[in-house]
Formats: C-alpha cells, structure tokens, sequence
C-alpha cells in the first residue's frame, strides 16, 4: 500500500476524479455545447472575421484542448506529490 | 534545371533512405523491445511518434479536401479526430501504463481474469487494424501512380519493401524512431504550401488567422463571408453552416472521439514511456503535434474552395475557356479525378451546385493539387509527394505492429502456446508482421469496394467494444467479467448490425442510407456513440446479476490508480 491509510487513498482518488470531471466540463463545453448545440447562436457573435461558433468547431475547441491536457499534467503531479504517490 | 518527376524521386529517395537508416540504427533485441520499444521512449519523441502514427494518409490527403467541400460539416473530423486525446491523456493513458503490460487485450484479459474477454478483444484489435491498413497501402499506392508515375501495384510493393524493412527489423523500437523523421517530413510538407498560399490571398503568414482574414483581391471582404456569397451564388450550402442536423453532427463527433481514446494502437504508444507522468504529458505532446496539421486543414480546405472556384469560373464567374485551362486541371484530368463535361457546349468550364454544374471534381485531389492550383515551385510539389508517402507510411507501421503483438503475444503466447521462450515468441511477432505486411499490400492493390465505409466500422467498433470495457475497467471496480463481455459483444453486435443494415459491406443493405431512415436522425458514421451506450447499459445492468468480482482483482485496479511503483511494461 502505497498510502499512509484507506482514507488517504480514498481523498486522492476523489480529488483525481474531480479534477477529471472538471477538465472534461470544459472539454465538452468548447466542443459540443460551442461547436454544436449552440453554434448558431454564437455565429450572431463575429470574433476576428469568424463566425465564433464556426471558430470553436474548427480553431478554438483543438486549442482548449491541448490546454486542459497540460493543465491536467500540471494539476496531477501536483496531487501526486501532496499524497506521496509520485514515481521517483 | 531538373524536371519535377526527377526531383520528386530525389526527394522521395531521400527519405526512404533516412527511414532505413534509423531502422538499421534502431533493431529491437528482445520482445520487450520489439513491443513497447524497451519503454525507454521519452515524452517528447513519443507524442512525436503518436502524431506521425495517427495522422494517416486520410488526416494528410483527404481531411483538407473533405472540409474543402463540407465547409461547417467538416468540423466533425477536426473536432473528432482531437478531443479524443483529451479522453486518452485524462481517463486512460495514465492508469493502462500503470497497470505496465504489452498490449490493449491484455489488459481486457487480466482486468476481467477470463481469457474469452482477451479473444474477444484480439479479435476487435486484428479487425480494426487491418481495415485500417489496407486503407494506409491504397493512399501508397495513389500518392506513387501520381508523381512517381509508376503504376499503383508497383507503388504498393515499394511501400511494403520499405516498411517491412523497418517494422520486422526494428518492432516498436524502430517504428517509433522512424516515426519521428516521418512527423518531421510530414509536418514541413503541410505547413510550407499551407503558408505560401495563406501569404498569397490574405497577407497572413499564419494560415490559422488567414482563414479569417480579409482578402488581397481588393474587395476588402472577409475570405469566410465570401465563401458564404459564393456557395449562395452557386447553390451550395452556406460554408460556415453546413446541412448535417446537429443530432447527426453530435453523434458522429463522439463517435470518433471515443473510437479514437478505444484505438489499440494509439493505446499502446502510452506503453513506450518510462513512468505513469510520461503517459500524461505524452499525450500532451502528442496533441500539440497534431493541432498544428488539424486546425491548418480547415484553412487549407478554405484556401482551395475559393481557388479552384475562382479558377474554374474565372474572375467574372461566367466560366473559364476549356483551352485557357489551368494546367493543374489538365494534369489531374489525366488521372480521371477531375471531370469536365461541356453540357450547354459554350466551350467554357462552369461549377455549381445547381443544373449548371459541368465539373466532377475528387475530394481526395485538394491537398496534392493545392501546390499546383497555387503555382507553387516544382520542389514544393515533391515535397507534399514525400510528406503524403510519410503519412501512410508511419500509420501503416503503427497498425501492423498491433496486427503482428496481437497474433505472437495475445494469442501465441498468452493463449494457446505458453511456452514458447522470448526469443521464439520475437521471432513469431516478426514472421506475423511479415505476413501482415503481404495481406495489407494485397488489401492495397485489391482494394475491397468498400475502403471507406470500413473506416466508420473501424471508429465504430472502437468505441463500441473498446472503451467502455477499459473505462469500466479502471473507474468501476465491481464491473465484472460477465458485465464486460456481455457490454462489448451487445455494443458490437448492435454497432456492426447498425452499419451492415444501411451500408451493406457483405449483404445488401437492408434500407436506403437516407436521414429518414436513421435512429434518432443519426446516421452510421456516428452510431458508435449509440453502441458505447448499449456497451455500458448492458455492462451494468449484467454485473448487478452475476457473481462479484474476485478481491485480488479489485486490489489490483486500486493499484493502477496512482502513479507510484509503476515499472516497465512486463509480459507476467
């Protein structure tokens, strides 16, 4: 066992899991909800010569993308450290 | 000064000859090696590899053509093809390299203790990758019969020498080092035709602003909002707006987006790093790479409907004289992917969406036309040649790589020859790439009538059987062996049962493949994400009626969820 108690093993995962679910709340933000179920209204917005709702589908939701993936490592190795869990 | 086709072998050449070296340089020793690279691959090269092994022949050649004539429909693959890593970086590369073994069904098999869910599994695995192969051999074939002007049979047996080379030779090992220069080759082919012709009609040297730049031609509009114009003049839809309905929009993006996070061998290259952090920040990498090809495809596609347009119709839209016509029309007219037929007989080329339409125009020529459309140098031209080669290549190599582990590790080795000794079961992955190798070559120049129909099988499947068996696996520890191979089996059935209802690849179709007829207005493409619902309904709902799952199991998948004590992928 990795971890000084079960409680302990259960607080990383549920922190691990929210961060997850968070970053996943803005994945599906920037694609399906901006790029597709909204884009018609965000087309009414101009956002440098795009249409913003055609922006998020072919620009924005790629580079939010890469965004949350570094944002994720940043966050885990963090948490990894915080519980003493992290590779040498 | 040397003619085009001389160059283009020069430049073609030059890069056979670097793979080559880099496999010589790279030969794999062990299985260990030969299936994971030693898993001593740094983050940076791998996310480098996993982008050269993703973006395949269809990313390079057809993606930009495809949004070309999609316009706003086309977001599905940019979206699609990327929001997946977001999938695999958060939910699964972490934890399956923790977990440290070779391959995706060994997982399947170990995590549900039961060897009919590892068969089930190499069966997807060999399904999906040799659909996708064949596909890989064809895009070859096509890019050799062009600017080589050797036949596409030749083509393909250049491109299968070269492979086998490297990926018997060196395994993962050398594929993934390959895979790299290939990465390189590609991305400077993409980007230098991409920015000359951004330079040309907007002033950006960013073709990612350019495609919403104004235009140089003195009108002042934006490139989009003249797009737009034109598409209503011509009888197209609006550009920026597409006519998919946005159920159908939804559904196929999902659809490829978990298909991608289920893919066995993009999964794997999250094997080939030393620590569980790699695996993460791999995928990271991995994704910049691609993001620089995927969000310049739409600006490419954008840049091509307005040139080929403006070609074709002329400045004063009344259309071009058939013996004025570009030479880029008439180089393609002879490969029969563009068409014209002088209907109203005024001697004049004319394209529309409408009853004046005279052009039959392949998506697939966008991107390997574009340099010429542009007038570009003849050097860029054999670079787009070499870049596309690259493409297929690297995929090709990925995909055989899983073909040739699936037979020698899941099924030789782990299944029904247990015995055999490391260097027999080296010897077993080689001779099955080999053979692989020769079927996918033979898919290549007899290509099945139905190439891309397979390619939504392949997504579908994916995310049908896949990835909700590795999802549950790690994030439900009470999903049992019964749950998980009852969800793949009914998430398959239903996904393939799906497909062969509308498409018919073996049968004929059952209905016509029109919106009407759909489920929920979805249509096959994006029917996956409906099978990986089914998958996990009937997953649940069978685990809550059978036997729970072994204590040594559960601890196990407590262990895979934090980094620490992860060693190298170890075949026991």
């Amino acid at each position: 066992m990795a971890f000084q108690s079960n409680e302990l093993a259960k607080a990383y995962w549920r922190e691990n899991i929210s961060l997850m679910l968070k970053l996943l709340a803005v994945w599906f933000a920037v694609s399906f909800a901006a790029g597709i179920l909204f884009v018609d209204q965000l087309n009414m917005v101009q956002f440098f010569g795009f249409k913003l709702g055609f922006w998020f589908a072919q620009q924005g939701s790629i580079y939010t993308f890469v965004l949350l993936i570094f944002v994720y490592v940043i966050k885990m190795n963090a948490l990894d450290r915080k519980y003493d869990v992290h590779e040498d | 000064m040397m003619d085009l086709q001389t160059l283009t072998y020069i430049i073609v050449g030059a890069t056979f000859a670097l793979y080559i070296g880099i496999a010589i340089w790279a030969r794999a020793g062990s299985t260990q090696e030969f299936y994971v690279a030693g898993g001593g691959v740094s983050p940076l090269a791998n996310g480098m590899a996993t982008a050269a092994d993703w973006m395949s022949a269809a990313s390079f050649i057809s993606m930009a053509g495809l949004i070309s004539f999609m316009g706003y429909d086309g977001s599905v693959y940019l979206m699609g093809w990327t929001g997946g890593y977001v999938l695999l970086a958060l939910c699964l590369a972490p934890y399956l390299r923790k977990f440290g073994k070779f391959t995706v069904p060994d997982f399947i098999g170990d995590r549900y203790y039961s060897q009919t869910a590892r068969t089930v599994a190499v069966i997807c695995a060999i399904l999906i990758s040799f659909t996708y192969v064949a596909g890989q051999m064809r895009g070859v074939g096509v890019v050799f019969s062009r600017f080589l002007e050797v036949d596409i049979t030749t083509g393909v047996i250049i491109g299968m020498a070269v492979v086998f080379f490297y990926a018997v030779l060196g395994g993962m090992k050398g594929i993934t080092y390959t895979q790299v220069a290939q990465y390189c080759v590609l991305i400077f082919a993409y980007m230098v035709p991409a920015i000359f012709i951004s330079i040309m009609i907007t002033g950006h040297v960013l073709p990612q602003t350019g495609l919403g730049a104004t235009l140089l031609d003195g009108s002042g509009m934006h490139l989009l909002d003249r797009l737009d114009g034109l598409s209503a003049e011509l009888g197209f839809a609006a550009y920026t707006e597409g006519t998919k309905s946005t159920a159908d929009v939804f559904a196929i993006t999902a659809a490829l987006m978990v298909g991608t996070a289920g893919l066995p061998h993009v999964i794997v290259r999250f094997f080939t790093v030393p620590r569980v952090k790699d695996a993460r920040i791999s995928a990271g990498w991995a994704l910049v790479f691609i993001m620089i090809l995927y969000t310049t495809a739409p600006a490419i596609g954008a840049f091509a409907r307005y040139n080929m347009i403006d070609t074709i119709n002329g400045p004063d839209a009344q259309g071009t004289l058939v013996a004025e016509a570009p030479t880029w029309i008439k180089n393609w007219e002879k490969t029969g992917l563009i068409k014209h037929e002088d209907k109203n007989g005024d001697g004049r080329m004319f394209y529309s969406g409408d009853e004046r339409n005279e052009m039959t125009i392949d998506r697939d020529i966008m991107v390997l036309a574009n340099p010429e459309i542009a007038q570009l140098p003849d050097w860029v031209i054999a670079l787009v040649a070499a870049g596309g080669i690259a493409a297929a290549l690297s995929t090709a190599a990925g995909l055989l790589l899983v073909i040739s582990t699936s037979i020698s590790h899941d099924l030789l080795k782990r299944n029904l020859m247990p015995k055999i000794t490391d260097k027999q079961e080296l010897l077993a992955a080689r001779l099955a790439a080999a053979v692989a190798i020769i079927v996918a070559g033979y898919l290549g120049i007899n290509p099945p009538g139905f190439v891309a129909e397979v390619v939504a099988f392949a997504f579908g499947l994916a995310a049908a059987s896949f990835f909700p068996a590795i999802i549950l696996g790690i994030f439900y520890k009470k999903m049992n062996k019964e749950g998980a191979i009852a969800g793949m089996l009914a998430g398959i059935t239903f996904t393939v049962g799906y497909i062969l209802y509308f498409k018919g690849i073996f049968i004929t179709p059952f209905a016509e493949n029109k919106p009407e007829n759909w489920l929920f207005g979805i249509s096959p493409e994006g029917i996956g994400t409906v099978g990986m619902l089914v998958n996990f309904v009937v997953a649940f709902a069978v685990s809550k009626v059978t036997k729970e799952v072994p204590q040594e199991v559960q601890d196990i998948v407590e262990q895979i969820r934090y980094p620490k004590g992860a060693g190298a992928a170890q075949a026991h």
